[in-house]
């Protein structure tokens, strides 16, 4: 309403002095203008790298997953010709970059299937949940600590907080099946490095168990904390025989 | 800015259009595959792992 009663009589003035001339804004409106537009053109920007973030990023880490798991999958055939003789089998750690194992984890979606890739850098971590250089191996005495992202490059670890006491992370390797039981979750500070040791929480103590950590942000599209999940080897079964049944029925 | 923009493209009103659609196509890409792609690492959110204590990278 304000603008028409204020731009009726000045066109009117305008037209009536230079008939055939453009009306010109004066400075301060047009600069406001200006300022106008570069705000809206900052929203978009905004809200494209959102859409980037949450959609665009998991095309990229899809594919990535895909050349993983050949990679990795196409060293499990055939099964190795020596059956197991009861001697749990050591994993040697790849090079970063390279597949570490397939996991699997009912609690966080029936089909959740993921290549785990060596190391924990952005490159690494865009490709997939990444596993911590030096930490122990899966089976491996120590501590198999895995982290992903919660809610950007495919969301490995979307529903981390439905893990409960019991569930199975199952882990795939060319040499075995391992089982892994959760134990518990937490809600830690980022600089909380301690979940991430040989024996969580234990600076300088020598394990004798074998665990598994996942480590990913908390909340969900925020990284004021971590959320740590442990658990505990509970099964591991060669791959001359049969699939561990936790792989169907998500409990360890 | 825009207004100003859309002053200095050549052609009838159908050019115009054409000439703008393709400025923000590659504007959007530009932003999709080289812009966003380098500043993804240091977004908050994507911080998922807590400092290794075995090596000395700030991987955090």
């Amino acid at each position: 309403m304000d603008a028409t009663a204020d731009s009726a009589p000045a066109a009117t003035t305008a037209g009536d002095k230079t008939p055939n001339r453009r009306r010109r804004r004066p400075l301060w409106a047009s600069t406001l203008g200006v300022v106008g537009e570069l705000l809206i053109t900052a929203g978009v920007l905004v809200l494209l790298l959102v859409v980037y973030e949450l959609y665009i990023t998991g095309i990229y880490t899809r594919a990535e997953q895909h050349k993983l798991k050949k990679q990795i999958e196409a060293t499990f055939t055939p099964p190795p010709a020596v059956p197991s003789t009861g001697i749990p089998p050591v994993e040697t750690e790849p090079a970063v970059g390279q597949p570490v194992a397939i996991m699997y984890a009912k609690a966080l979606g029936d089909t959740w299937k993921w290549a785990v890739v060596e190391g924990v850098d952005a490159d690494q971590l865009a490709k997939g949940p990444g596993h911590y250089p030096k930490t122990a191996m899966p089976g491996g005495v120590g501590n198999f600590v895995v982290s992903g992202h919660r809610t950007t490059h495919g969301a490995p670890f979307f529903h981390a907080d439905s893990f409960k006491p019991g569930d199975a992370i199952v882990v795939e390797t060319a040499q075995a099946w391992y089982v892994y039981k959760v134990t518990s979750s937490s809600v830690v500070s980022p600089h909380q490095v301690s979940v991430i040791l040989p024996v969580p929480d234990q600076p300088g103590v020598d394990p004798t168990q074998k665990l598994i950590t996942l480590t990913t942000c908390n909340p969900r599209y925020s990284a004021s904390q971590r959320m740590i999940i442990h658990g505990e080897l509970s099964e591991t079964d060669p791959k001359t025989g049969p699939a561990p049944v936790a792989l169907t029925t998500g409990v360890a | 800015m825009y207004a100003w923009l859309w002053r200095r493209l050549p052609g009838p009103t159908s050019v115009r259009l054409a000439i703008m659609v393709v400025l923000l196509l590659a504007v959007v890409a530009l932003l999709l595959f080289v812009i966003y792609p380098q500043i993804d690492p240091s977004l908050p959110w994507n911080h998922v792992n807590v400092p290794n204590p075995n090596d000395s990278s700030p991987n955090a």
